[in-house]
C-alpha cells in the first residue's frame, strides 16, 4: 500500500496540481485568479507527460558514442518532450489571448469579479 | 499528381490566404474579404474535387515529408474526413460571401485582423477533421478555439466576457483531451490513429483505456457543448457579431462532433466503449437531455439569436444521439444531420443577421405582418429553414430525423424515439410563432395591409447566400437517398 503512494508520487504530485488548478477555475471569482488556475491545470498535463518520459539508468536522447543506438533502453523517450514544447507554446498563447479579453472586459466594466460582472450585464 | 496531395492542400490554402490578407488589407482594407472568399471557395473546390476522387478511387492518406507512420505525421482523407471537410468549407464559403456587408456595419475598418482569423479558424478546423495524430489534433483544435475565441469577442458590449467564459471552459477541455491522449501514448506507445486502432483491442481490460475515453469525451464534449458542458453557447452565440456567429454556429460544434465520432467508432469501436460501462448509452442519454433542455429553453428565448443559440445546443444532441446508437441508420441519420443542420443554422444565423442590419434588432416580440411586404425572400428563406428545422417532409430536416428514428427502432430504445417525437413538436412551437407573426394578420389591427410595407430587401450579397441555403434544403431533401447511400458506406462496422 506505502508502495502506492510512494512509488507514484510524480503523479500524485501532478493529480494535486490538476486539482488546484480546477478548483481555481471553479470556484474562484476573480477572473485573473481563474486565468491562473487554468495555467496551473495546463502545467499539471505538462508534468504528467513529462514524468511519463523518465526511466531510471538512462540518459538524455542524445547519441552518445559509449552507448550504441541499439541499446535503446539507455535513452529516454524524447517524444513527450518535444510534443510539451508544443503544449507550453499553447499554453503561452492561451494566456495570451485571456489577459486580451480581461482588458477589454476591463476596459467596458471597470472590474474583474464575475458576480459584479454578471450584475452589470443583466 | 494533384490527388496524392490533396489533403495537404486544403489545410494550406488556409495557411496561404491568412498570409495574404494581412498583406494585401494592409495595402487596400477592401480586399480581406474578397480573398477570404477566395481563399474558402478553392479549399470548397479542393474538398468537392476531393470527395468525388475518394467515391471514385477511396481513401488517400498522406505523408508529411515522406515519413511513414507511426513515426511521420499523415492526413487521412477517408469518407467520413472527406464528408466533414467538404461540408465545413462549402458552408464556409458561402457565409464568407454574405459577411462582407455585416462586417463592414458591424466592425468597419478591422476587416483584415477578423478575415486573417477566420481563415486560421478554418486552418484549425479542417487540420482537426484531417489529421491521422491525436497530438496534431489537440493542435489544431488550440488554433481553432485560439482564434475562435477572439471572433466571438467581436461583438456586442458583452461579448469579450462571453468570449473570455468560452476560453475557460474550452481550454480546460482542450487540456483533459490531452490528458486522455496521454493515457493512450503511455498504454499504446502511439499516437497515429490508425495504428492505435489496430492496438486498442489488446488493451480492452487496461482501466487506463476507460479513463482516457472518459477524459476525451468530456473534453471534446465541451467543445460539442454536449448537455452539461453547453454552458458557454447560449452568451457567445448571442453577443458575437453576425459574420462571426454564422461562421461559427454551423461549423465548430460539428467538428467536435466529428472527433467524437472518431473516437468512439475508429479508434475505440463500439465494442470497446462500452466494454467496462455502457459510455455509448450515458452519452445519449446526455444528448438526449441536452435536446429537451435546448427545446425547451429556446421557446423561452424572445431574442432570436439566443433562441436559434438554445436551438443549437438541442440540434448538435441530436448528432450525439446518432452516434450513441452505433448502428447504419443512426450513423446515416447523424451524418445526414451534420450537413442539414449546417446549413439550416447559416441560414438562420444569416436571416437574424438581415433583420438586425435593416430593423436594429431581432426582438421576436416585435416582429410583425410588415416584415412579409419588407423582406419577401428573405422571410420565404426563414420559412423554408424553419419548417426543415421542425422536420417536415420533403425538406432536408425530415429526413435525418427519419433515418435517426429508423436507428432508435432497429435498436429497440423506444426512449431516444420519444424524445426525437417530442422534440419535433417542441421545435414547431418556437418556430411557428415567427411564422405566425409574420404572416398572420393581426387581428386587433383588421384586414387592412400594413402601412410600412414598402420592398426593403438586403443588398445581393447577403440575399443570395441565405437563399441558396433555403434552395439546398429543398434540393438535399429530395436528394437524400443519394446522400444517405454514400453515407451508409462509410459506417466502419
Amino acid at each position: 500500500m506505502l508502495d502506492f503512494f510512494t512509488g507514484h508520487y510524480a503523479y500524485w504530485f501532478t493529480i494535486i496540481l490538476l486539482c488546484v488548478g480546477l478548483y481555481g477555475i471553479l470556484f474562484k471569482k476573480n477572473l485573473i485568479k481563474k486565468t491562473i488556475g487554468l495555467a496551473i491545470l495546463q502545467i499539471s498535463v505538462v508534468l504528467y507527460f513529462v514524468s511519463i518520459a523518465s526511466k531510471w539508468d538512462a540518459t538524455v536522447p542524445v547519441l552518445d558514442p559509449n552507448i550504441p543506438v541499439d541499446q535503446v533502453a539507455n535513452y529516454l523517450n524524447p517524444l513527450p518532450h518535444t510534443l510539451m514544447l508544443t503544449a507550453i507554446v499553447v499554453g503561452v498563447a492561451t494566456l495570451g489571448v485571456a489577459f486580451t479579453l480581461l482588458i477589454a472586459i476591463y476596459n467596458r466594466y471597470n472590474t474583474l469579479d464575475e458576480q459584479e460582472l454578471i450584475e452589470k450585464i443583466q | 499528381m494533384i490527388e496524392s496531395h490533396l489533403p495537404a492542400y486544403i489545410a494550406l490554402t488556409f495557411v496561404l490566404f491568412s498570409v495574404l490578407i494581412p498583406v494585401f488589407g494592409l495595402w487596400k482594407r477592401e480586399l480581406s474579404q474578397p480573398l477570404a472568399v477566395i481563399g474558402s471557395g478553392v479549399a470548397a473546390a479542393f474538398s468537392l474535387y476531393g470527395f468525388i476522387n475518394y467515391l471514385n478511387n477511396g481513401a488517400i492518406r498522406y505523408y508529411f515529408g515522406g515519413w511513414e507512420p507511426p513515426i511521420g505525421i499523415e492526413f487521412v482523407y477517408d469518407g467520413l474526413s472527406g464528408f466533414f471537410v467538404l461540408v465545413i468549407n462549402a458552408v464556409a464559403f458561402f457565409v464568407l460571401i454574405y459577411s462582407g456587408e455585416p462586417s463592414k456595419k458591424e466592425f468597419p475598418g478591422k476587416e483584415m485582423p477578423y478575415y486573417a482569423l477566420a481563415m486560421l479558424m478554418m486552418l484549425g478546423f479542417n487540420g482537426m477533421i484531417l489529421t491521422g495524430d491525436l497530438f496534431n489534433l489537440y493542435v489544431f483544435l488550440e488554433i481553432a478555439s485560439l482564434s475562435g475565441y477572439a471572433l466571438i469577442a467581436i461583438g456586442e458590449k458583452p461579448a469579450p466576457y462571453a468570449a473570455f467564459r468560452y476560453l475557460i471552459i474550452g481550454t480546460a477541455g482542450g487540456t483533459l483531451y490531452l490528458l486522455g491522449v496521454g493515457f493512450l501514448y503511455t498504454i499504446t506507445g502511439t499516437l497515429n490513429i490508425i495504428d492505435m486502432t489496430a492496438m486498442m483491442p489488446m488493451f480492452a481490460e487496461s482501466s487506463a483505456t476507460v479513463a482516457a475515453l472518459i477524459l476525451m469525451i468530456v473534453g471534446i464534449g465541451v467543445k460539442a457543448a454536449l448537455f452539461p458542458m453547453h454552458g458557454w453557447l447560449p452568451d457567445s452565440y448571442t453577443y458575437a457579431c453576425t459574420s462571426s456567429t454564422a461562421l461559427i454556429a454551423p461549423i465548430g460544434t460539428k467538428v467536435a462532433a466529428y472527433i467524437l465520432f472518431r473516437i468512439i467508432l475508429w479508434v475505440f469501436g463500439i465494442e470497446l466503449t462500452d466494454a467496462v460501462a455502457p459510455l455509448s448509452y450515458v452519452v445519449g442519454v446526455l444528448a438526449c437531455i441536452g435536446i429537451l433542455y435546448g427545446s425547451i429553453m429556446a421557446i423561452a428565448q424572445s431574442e432570436m439569436k439566443r433562441m436559434l443559440a438554445y436551438s443549437s445546443i438541442s440540434q448538435i444532441g441530436y448528432i450525439i444521439m446518432g452516434l450513441s446508437l452505433a448502428n447504419p441508420w443512426g450513423f446515416a441519420g447523424a451524418m445526414l444531420h451534420v450537413l442539414n443542420h449546417a446549413i439550416m443554422k447559416a441560414c438562420l444565423f444569416m436571416i437574424s443577421g438581415n433583420l438586425r442590419l435593416k430593423e436594429g434588432h431581432s426582438d421576436i416580440s416585435r416582429f410583425d405582418d410588415s416584415y412579409r411586404k419588407k423582406y419577401p425572400w428573405t422571410m420565404a428563406s426563414f420559412s423554408v429553414a424553419a419548417i426543415s428545422m421542425v422536420g417536415l417532409p420533403p425538406l432536408a430536416g425530415f429526413f435525418s430525423k427519419w433515418y435517426l428514428a429508423l436507428g432508435t427502432i432497429d435498436n429497440s430504445n423506444w426512449l431516444f424515439l420519444a424524445v426525437i417525437l417530442i422534440s419535433s413538436l417542441l421545435n414547431a412551437v418556437y418556430f411557428f410563432r415567427i411564422l405566425e407573426k409574420v404572416y398572420m394578420m393581426d387581428p386587433e389591427k383588421g384586414q387592412k395591409e400594413p402601412k410600412d410595407g414598402t420592398y426593403n430587401e438586403v443588398k445581393a450579397s447577403m440575399l443570395w447566400p441565405t437563399t441558396i441555403f433555403a434552395v439546398s434544403l429543398i434540393v438535399i431533401g429530395f436528394a437524400n437517398a443519394v446522400i444517405v447511400g454514400i453515407l451508409l458506406d462509410i459506417f466502419p462496422m
